[in-house]
């Protein structure tokens, strides 16, 4: 490769802000590894580099407004020449257009890497704010001094500039309502490009709650287990034999996908949801499952979630937990094709060894894409899961 | 330990594990779930936090016990006064 661009990490992110490189020229950097952290709608991530090869310069200044594409850094793989660097467009013509730095800003100390971003340098008798601010500040006709900053230091940022603007009342813009803004043109989009059905399902879980309580009573809390992570195994063993419930729908047509990246819709208190995936669950066992979903719903709510956690679900699994609603018909997670909503477990009398009982029982729902399959697939999916969840043991 | 001393070790390490909770605000009638809005991973890693500083192991069958902040109090004093 050579050029390393600002990635998308969802149908709907247009830009991100540069926080921080966590490598510099020299340094050389393994496919995986976090290389810078990027500031999102969904909190702070952790991007992530897709080949090897040695940093050989930092294009981009932390606290920049990168739009999806925009060169960040020059990663030069083993053995291949510098890319011509001419060729290659300067993000700051696009986001710092016309506007003349203040006169103060040029003379300004440059701030130490990592810590303040450079946009947002203190200046005596200035504002301080981002490059994205002033410009959005000069079309609106207004004053930056004015607007309360939420950014480092106090800087005012862009989004501290749209609600001051759009609603007169100067309250800057929460994390949470960006997040909310992200969570609505995606569920905006779902729902009016993809045609959902949905199909529910009724089973026993009792067999898998007896199964957990008898292993989790005899372990400290750390190695306990939690159903979510039961549920999470059968929604994945099950999805493989659904093909057409796991993939990406792009450019008009279904790309199954080979793995079972499922995606954990986690909810942050105050109203935000993430949902971040595990790779080839499958593949796992019960105990690496739930050690696996212990550590990303902590990032997830620490806002430290990195960049193929995004976008490597191929499938989302949305458990209600122990005190949520019963039943839970979800709205498909785009270029996903399906979303498993799956409800609290209930207490009900049911049908079991031949008489009626009281058993815990959760209702499976499948949201699924009528593009891509059709009822006969999501009924294979719930069956499945069912004789899954009846043999926890096997989980 | 005092009940005074548990309760601010308590609410310590329950807005570890809820960093967004202000422990000024928590009263000792809040409903860890319904109020404080934990989920099942949330009083799985109080548990876990709990067991690593106090060294009370708490069972999956006396969570009902702490179900709010005050009664997990009580608990954790008793069983602490136990040892």
């Amino acid at each position: 490769m050579g050029l390393f661009v600002m990635p998308s990490l969802g149908a709907d992110m247009e830009s991100g802000t540069l926080a921080e490189w966590l490598v510099a020229p020299g340094d050389t950097v393994a496919r995986g590894d976090a290389v810078a952290v990027v500031e999102t709608q969904k909190g702070a991530i952790e991007i992530e580099c897709f080949e090897a090869g040695t940093v050989q310069e930092l294009k981009a200044k932390p606290g920049t407004v990168l739009p999806v594409g925009a060169p960040m850094a020059v990663i030069r793989a083993e053995g291949e020449a510098a890319p011509e660097l001419d060729a290659v467009p300067e993000p700051e013509q696009e986001l710092e257009p016309q506007i003349k730095p203040e006169p103060a800003a040029e003379t300004a100390p440059a701030p130490a890497r990592g810590t303040v971003p450079a946009a947002a340098t203190a200046v005596a008798g200035t504002v301080k704010a981002s490059p994205a601010a002033r410009v959005r500040a000069a079309e609106l006709g207004l004053d930056l001094g004015t607007v309360t900053g939420s950014g480092p230091g106090g800087a005012v940022v862009l989004a501290d500039v749209e609600p001051a603007g759009n609603r007169d009342t100067g309250a800057p813009a929460s994390r949470l309502d960006e997040m909310r803004k992200a969570i609505a043109a995606a569920m905006t989009r779902s729902k009016q490009t993809i045609p959902h059905f949905y199909l529910s399902q009724t089973m026993d879980v009792q067999g898998a709650l007896d199964m957990l309580a008898a292993r989790n009573a005899g372990v400290p809390p750390s190695e306990r287990i939690l159903l979510g992570a039961v549920l999470l195994r059968a929604a994945a063993l099950a999805a493989q034999k659904a093909a057409t419930l796991n993939g990406h729908f792009t450019d008009g047509a279904f790309h199954p996908a080979e793995q079972v990246n499922p995606g954990l819709a986690v909810a942050l208190r105050g109203g935000g949801l993430v949902a971040p995936a595990l790779a080839d669950v499958p593949a796992m066992t019960l105990d690496g499952t739930m050690a696996a979903m212990r550590d990303i719903v902590a990032r997830a709510r620490a806002g430290r979630l990195k960049s193929s956690e995004l976008t490597r679900g191929t499938i989302t699994v949305s458990s209600l937990g122990e005190t949520g609603g019963e039943v839970m018909a979800g709205v498909i997670f785009p270029p996903q094709v399906a979303l498993i909503g799956i409800g609290a477990p209930q207490l009900r009398p049911w049908v079991h060894g031949g008489e009626v009982v009281p058993r815990r029982v959760v209702t499976v729902t499948v949201a699924a894409d009528h593009r891509v399959s059709g009822g006969r697939q999501a009924a294979r999916f719930l069956s499945e899961f069912e004789t899954l969840i009846s043999q926890p043991e096997a989980l | 330990m005092t009940q005074t001393g548990m309760r601010a070790l308590f609410l310590e390490e329950l807005t570890r594990v809820a960093p967004d909770i202000d422990p000024a605000e928590v009263s000792d009638t809040d409903h860890l779930q319904e109020d404080l809005e934990l989920d099942s991973m949330d009083v799985l890693n109080l548990a876990a936090a709990l067991h690593q500083r106090l060294g009370i192991d708490i069972p999956e069958a006396d969570y009902a016990q702490i179900a709010t902040v005050g009664s997990a109090v009580r608990y954790l004093s008793a069983a602490a006064s136990a040892d």
